[in-house]
């Protein structure tokens, strides 16, 4: 029946030169969940974000979404099916207002499909469009916040556009590569419901993350990577639990203290 | 046979080009367009001493090596660094003041045959039954000497060492205390000398025209692409690579096809693998 | 501590009082004019140009400058609305100029059929033999840009095809002065408005995102190299174009189409003009061209003045004549206390 999953990673290797920045990592995405991704730097988190979204071409192992292997198609291509991606390094359009960035995806093929605002190109539309899901997302509609130039938001109202650019294609998965991290703990506080409000609308999210306790909060299933490999994968109690994180990730520190200053 | 030798010589001439080119790239990231301008303006300047101010070759040659230098500095100095960074405004600069100097030398007279270096040593020799004159000779050895007196000093000399760690991380040097600008305009006058050098070396097997900046910057830009741009070692490779490769066209083809090979390199090289084959990994991190 | 009067300058909009950020409520006529004028004196300016001028001659730089205006309009749009610096202008010259001789004399087109078919062909042929530069970015483009001129011309010394270094010659000139000073400008400035409006359009905003940040073009599932392939097919439609009513005017057509000339002039052109501004290049090239014209004693010469004002405008005044000039239009300066 219908219990396969909707994003599985078939042992993804990915050498740059003689590193191994990944080493047949496998791991599954059901329908609707959030997985996080955790480990610590230089465990190769971004570069499974980069793997999946075809940004960088792995060197061996198969990425099926929707049960199609999309491991050898160009980005674009995986965007349109639906599978999105935040960048770690904010990349918003600089040099346009917050809601010009989401005229710019409103643009793409998919949104055009997906799209349920009207029209086909006339230009208040995008615009209006851009604005909503602008302030969905916690931009202050009747404020200057969504006209004002991207290079002059700050970080809290980058990583919400990143998050925006995503929406604005009506994605089914959202990789998430750290959007949590250079938030101050009042801004992480008005993500993590936003996080829950776009799983209730049934988006599937996979969260690349340094901040483990609200990732813990939100996370459905937590996997861990160390040095390329694949460490463990469960809910986060047992992630927790576990010795070998604790030793890869705090060395021999106690996690509960490591965790009070995360 | 003949190829070998030819090739070889081709191939060294082509690393003499480049090597200006490479340098200036490798430290301060500046695709200096101007190379071409420098290397004939060093070839009108030589001439000029000789024949006008009737010095001695061998003053002549090291007055040019040392004002072609200062020059190169100086266009740094007072021009380039005011667009440092600015990739579009760089190259546009650089292009625009080697084409001043190159139209300048036309406009001034620099036309046609007339004007010859001698050879450093007349005459030829044997090798298996082909004759190689002294000078071609020369270029070769010479050729080979620079490289490896560029290897000791970019890794024994405290400025070359200061230049190499310019061009593996400019700003980690400059938390080091390396004065970036100023080694970016040391970086500029080595590599104008360089420029300086090729000249003097091998424009006495021919004529200095201006026509020959252009291609001279063509074939350093083709070399140092291919090559990997920034790389020495991929220059010095990649030089022998387009040598050869040009030699066998001319035998094979015809000497009108030989440019074209430098151009068809270029562009086989920027859709196979744009960095060069010794070209840094440059995928997506690296490209932020 | 000792305080010191300290100046600054103080800069304050000025024309229109009811306005957001590009749209504005036009509350008198003063206002309107206010709006329209300048644009009103640039196409009233360009268009009575020629009937000022009474000698054939420099009604024949007018139709030379509009040439090279289309060549720096696309070069700007190029460089600063998609990011690819293309330093071979004269490729699409090149291009557009024999394939309007061709069809010419070899298939007797008459012009009016040669242009565009040179515009809109042309502009296919330039895609499609740039398109597999189109991945690279910065330096790379400008340099692979840089050499297909040289290489075209190389091509056709080398095969000796389309009559080799002597060109061809024996092409159709245009019937008569009328059409020869009105169609380019008229063109010029279709193309001008129309380019302006394009980089406003959604789809102009996709290309200056392209400029920007291609990596998020590809993250929100559009094909980046699709984006760029367009922006050249124009920019070198425009090219072309420029490349046949050269070809139609000189009646021949040959290498020098390829000439450095076409590359350098419109890339000073634009610095000096302004870029990003559009209509600054077409203003420099105004500007350039003439004074070339006045220098052509000089020789080479010429092309050295071109370069070091280049260099100068670069340095000093990186902005351009034209985004000085809207400043000085929109605002005004005055000097307060602190």
């Amino acid at each position: 029946m219908n219990n396969q999953p909707l994003l599985e990673a078939k042992e993804i290797t990915k050498a740059f030169g003689g590193i191994m920045a990944l080493n047949r990592v496998s791991f599954t995405v059901n329908a609707g969940e959030i997985l996080g991704i955790i480990g610590p730097n230089g465990s190769g988190k971004t570069t499974i974000v980069n793997c999946l979204t075809g940004f960088i071409k792995m060197t061996s192992g198969h990425v099926f979404f929707r049960g199609r292997d999309i491991s050898k198609k160009p980005p674009h291509k995986i965007a349109d099916m639906g599978l999105t991606r935040t960048f770690q390094i904010m990349r918003p359009y600089y040099s346009l207002p917050a809601y010009k960035n989401l005229v710019i995806p409103l643009f793409s093929p998919r949104a055009k499909r997906t799209g349920g605002w009207r029209g086909g190109g006339r230009l208040g539309d995008r615009n209006t469009v851009g604005i909503d899901i602008l302030e969905e997302i916690g931009f202050e509609r009747d404020s200057y916040v969504p006209y004002k130039t991207a290079s002059t938001l700050p970080t809290g109202y980058l990583k919400r556009l990143e998050l925006a650019r995503c929406l604005a294609l009506k994605p089914e998965v959202i990789i998430c590569d750290e959007i949590f991290s250079g938030l101050s703990m009042s801004e992480i506080a008005s993500m993590v419901p936003l996080i829950e409000r776009l799983q209730m609308e049934g988006i599937t999210l996979i969260m690349i993350e340094h901040r483990l306790r609200e990732l813990f909060r939100v996370a459905n299933r937590v996997m861990v990577l160390n040095f390329g490999e694949k460490l463990i994968e469960g809910h986060p109690k047992e992630v927790m639990a576990d010795e070998r994180v604790k030793e890869a990730y705090f060395g021999s520190q106690n996690m509960a203290e490591v965790m009070m200053h995360a | 046979m003949d190829i070998l030798i030819y090739g070889t010589i081709n191939s060294v001439a082509l690393a003499l080009y480049a090597l200006g080119f490479a340098m200036v790239y490798g430290v301060s990231r500046l695709p200096n367009f101007a190379h071409g301008a420098l290397y004939v303006l060093s070839g009108f300047i030589t001439w000029t001493m000789l024949n006008s101010l009737g010095l001695p070759y061998i003053v002549s040659i090291v007055l040019t090596l040392i004002i072609t230098g200062i020059i190169g500095a100086m266009i740094y100095q007072f021009v380039l660094i005011r667009v440092r960074g600015m990739e579009i405004s760089e190259i546009i600069a650089s292009y625009a003041i080697g084409l001043a100097i190159l139209e300048g030398l036309r406009w001034g007279g620099f036309r046609g045959v007339n004007y010859t270096l001698p050879a450093f040593i007349a005459g030829s020799t044997n090798i298996a039954g082909i004759s190689v004159d002294y000078q071609r000779l020369l270029v070769v050895a010479i050729g080979a000497a620079v490289v490896a007196v560029l290897w000791l000093f970019t890794h024994y000399t405290r400025i070359g060492l200061a230049l190499r760690g310019m061009a593996q991380d400019e700003r980690a040097a400059m938390m080091l205390g390396i004065d970036s600008d100023l080694m970016a305009v040391v970086a500029m006058g080595f590599g104008s000398m360089l420029a300086a050098l090729a000249a003097i070396l091998l424009l006495p097997l021919g004529n200095v025209v201006v026509e020959a900046g252009y291609n001279v910057l063509i074939l350093a830009i083709a070399v140092c692409i291919v090559g990997g741009l920034g790389s020495w070692m991929g220059a010095v490779l990649a030089a022998f690579l387009i040598g050869f490769a040009q030699i066998l066209t001319v035998v094979y083809l015809g000497a009108q096809y030989q440019m074209v090979v430098a151009i068809f390199a270029i562009i086989l090289t920027l859709i196979l693998k744009p960095s060069g084959i010794f070209g840094q990994q440059k995928e997506l991190e690296e490209r932020v | 501590m000792a305080i010191t009067t300290q100046r600054r300058k103080e800069r304050i909009d000025r024309g229109i009082n009811v306005r957001t950020e590009g749209i504005y409520a036009l509350m008198s006529i003063k206002e309107l004019s206010y709006l329209a004028a300048p644009r009103l004196v640039l196409i009233v300016g360009l268009l009575i140009l020629p009937l000022l001028l009474p000698d054939m001659y420099w009604k024949r730089v007018i139709t030379i400058t509009c040439i090279y205006a289309f060549l720096a309009l696309s070069f700007d749009f190029l460089a600063h609305f998609v990011g690819l610096v293309s330093l071979g202008g004269a490729f699409f010259v090149g291009i557009g100029g024999y394939l309007a001789a061709i069809a010419n004399t070899y298939w007797g087109f008459p012009p009016w059929l040669t242009i565009p078919f040179a515009a809109l062909v042309g502009g296919a042929v330039c895609t499609l033999l740039l398109f597999p530069c189109l991945p690279l970015r910065g330096v790379y483009f400008a340099i692979v840009s840089l050499m297909y001129p040289l290489f075209s011309a190389r091509v056709i010394e080398a095969l000796d095809i389309f009559g080799g270094t002597d060109g061809i010659m024996g092409i159709d000139g245009f019937s008569n002065h009328f059409v020869e000073e009105y169609a380019p400008l008229g063109l010029l400035l279709i193309a001008l408005f129309a380019i302006r409006r394009l980089v406003t359009t959604d789809f102009g905003l996709v290309l200056r995102g392209v400029k920007d940040n291609d990596q998020a073009i590809r993250a929100s599932g559009m094909n980046v190299t699709f984006y760029k392939s367009v922006a050249v097919y124009i920019a070198s439609t425009m090219g072309c174009l420029s490349g046949a009513i050269l070809v139609h005017i000189y009646m021949w057509s040959g290498i020098s189409l390829f000439a450095l000339d076409f590359s350098i002039l419109p890339i000073a052109a634009t610095v000096i003009g302004g870029s990003g501004t559009l209509i600054g290049p077409v203003l420099g090239c105004f500007i350039l061209v003439p004074i070339s014209e006045l220098l052509r004693d000089f020789g080479t010469l010429r092309i050295v003045f071109y370069a070091l004002i280049l260099v100068g405008f670069i340095i000093f005044r990186s902005e351009g004549l034209m985004v000085w000039g809207q400043r000085k239009y929109h605002q005004f300066e005055r000097w307060t206390q602190i």
